[in-house]
């Protein structure tokens, strides 16, 4: 799922600054899931708001709301009386969500209270793991259903450097916790299925244009669309 | 210049950058919402009340089938309502009916703390306590000690006139709170299978 995180309360102070109604918007799909943005964080939000206010004495009225999912059209139809009675709408949803509530009432005033960080797994309650960057060309076919391009720290595609070493790689994570190496895993992965020889086969390079580097991605499904 | 004098002239320069200690008023009566767990700290009052111990009344209690029930929002709630401190007083650790609800009472009073950090407002306006419904006095021991500690805080910044904390945390809590014996005896019984 898509995971995110709360922006510092200071930031998100600066990012209201002087305006007097204030919407904070919860998204109840991925953000909700990951702890950060459903409708219980943005009642929490929107109590954080009003103390401060309150303590700086100032007039605000904050009123929070959520949308089952802030990235569809339909469903932002449903907190639309909401957001447009608000001066500052401030969105706990994904960056998908945020810019689709900002396109839906531009020119509305959208300010995102959350940065998203990563497309990742619960490993345990509370705890997600990265597992994909979408990068358009998944090729986890040929390695164990394991992903080098986010798990192995050089995205390598072809195998371990020379910084793994007992299955752990030479890079430590944000809390300098160790990063077990992809390959290491790959190759374990591979071996208990039988299929080592994968490891030797010539594969062909990677096609990097489907990735997020050459503009924005767009997805169209002929066979889908509407009659 | 003697080496007395210049200390004198630098505590003479120094001392108006102290932050001025916060005179403590004596008159100031704090307003405490205690959240209590059915199976101890509320029976533990009640114990209190039977020994005929002392102790401020300053609290006002709120029953909870269990201080897992309490939510971040329920106590950022009584605080946005003007409560000067909130606390939360759980069965003992590892002793919990519902084996886990105190431990993450604590946790969620942890992150409250964090939150009012956050906003500038003493975290230790929040609370977590543990208790045994054998222990009136402990009860009565920790309302006077939190009352004192509030006292010393002074008024909670946001004040809100006309507004309940006791009856605004309440409300947070909706359903999830228990009829206080007192409020209703009819109510107690049958409502939500909190049958007495």
């Amino acid at each position: 799922m898509i995971t995110a995180e709360r922006k510092p309360f200071d930031e998100i102070i600066e990012l209201v600054g002087d305006k007097k109604k204030v919407l904070v918007a919860g998204c109840d799909t991925c953000v909700a899931i990951c702890l950060t943005g459903g409708e219980k964080e943005a009642e929490i939000l929107a109590s954080e708001l009003r103390i401060k206010a309150e303590q700086d004495g100032r007039e605000v009225e904050v009123e929070h709301t959520a949308a089952i999912r802030q990235c569809e059209w339909e469903y932002l139809d449903m907190i639309a009386e909401k957001v447009e009675a608000a001066d500052v709408v401030l969105s706990l949803a994904c960056g998908i969500g945020i810019q689709s509530l900002a396109e839906k009432f531009a020119p509305k005033l959208v300010m995102p209270a959350v940065n998203t960080n990563m497309l990742g797994m619960p490993q345990e309650h509370a705890v997600w793991l990265e597992r994909c960057v979408a990068c358009g060309e998944c090729r986890i076919g040929l390695t164990g259903a394991i992903c080098p391009v986010v798990r192995c720290s050089k995205s390598l595609m072809n195998g371990p450097c020379g910084g793994s070493h007992d299955g752990l790689c030479e890079v430590t994570g944000p809390d300098k916790e160790e990063i077990e190496c992809a390959w290491a895993l790959i190759w374990e992965r591979l071996k208990a299925q039988g299929r080592e020889e994968l490891m030797f086969t010539e594969r062909p390079p990677k096609n990097w244009s489907k990735s997020s580097s050459g503009g924005p991605r767009k997805m169209v499904r002929e066979e889908a669309k509407p009659v | 210049m003697a080496d007395t004098e210049v200390k004198a002239a630098d505590a003479a320069v120094a001392a108006p950058e102290e932050p001025p200690k916060k005179p403590v008023d004596p008159g100031f009566e704090p307003e405490i919402i205690v959240f209590a767990c059915h199976y101890c700290a509320y029976a533990a009052a009640d114990l209190a009340g039977s020994m005929r111990l002392q102790y401020p009344s300053n609290i006002r209690m709120i029953k909870l089938p269990c201080t897992g029930k309490l939510e971040v929002i329920h106590l950022l709630r009584a605080i946005e309502a003007g409560a000067d401190g909130v606390y939360a007083a759980g069965c003992m650790e590892g002793e919990c009916h519902y084996l886990k609800g105190n431990l993450w009472a604590r946790k969620r009073v942890d992150h409250v703390k964090h939150l009012l950090a956050e906003l500038g407002i003493e975290p230790e306006r929040v609370e977590m306590y543990n208790m045994s419904s054998a222990m009136g006095a402990k009860f009565a021991e920790v309302a006077t000690e939190f009352t004192e500690r509030i006292k010393q805080l002074g008024p909670n910044p946001v004040r809100r006139d006309g507004v309940s904390p006791h009856a605004a945390a309440r409300e947070a809590l909706g359903g999830v709170a228990m009829p206080d014996e007192a409020e209703s005896a009819a109510a107690a019984t049958v409502q939500e299978g909190h049958a007495e």
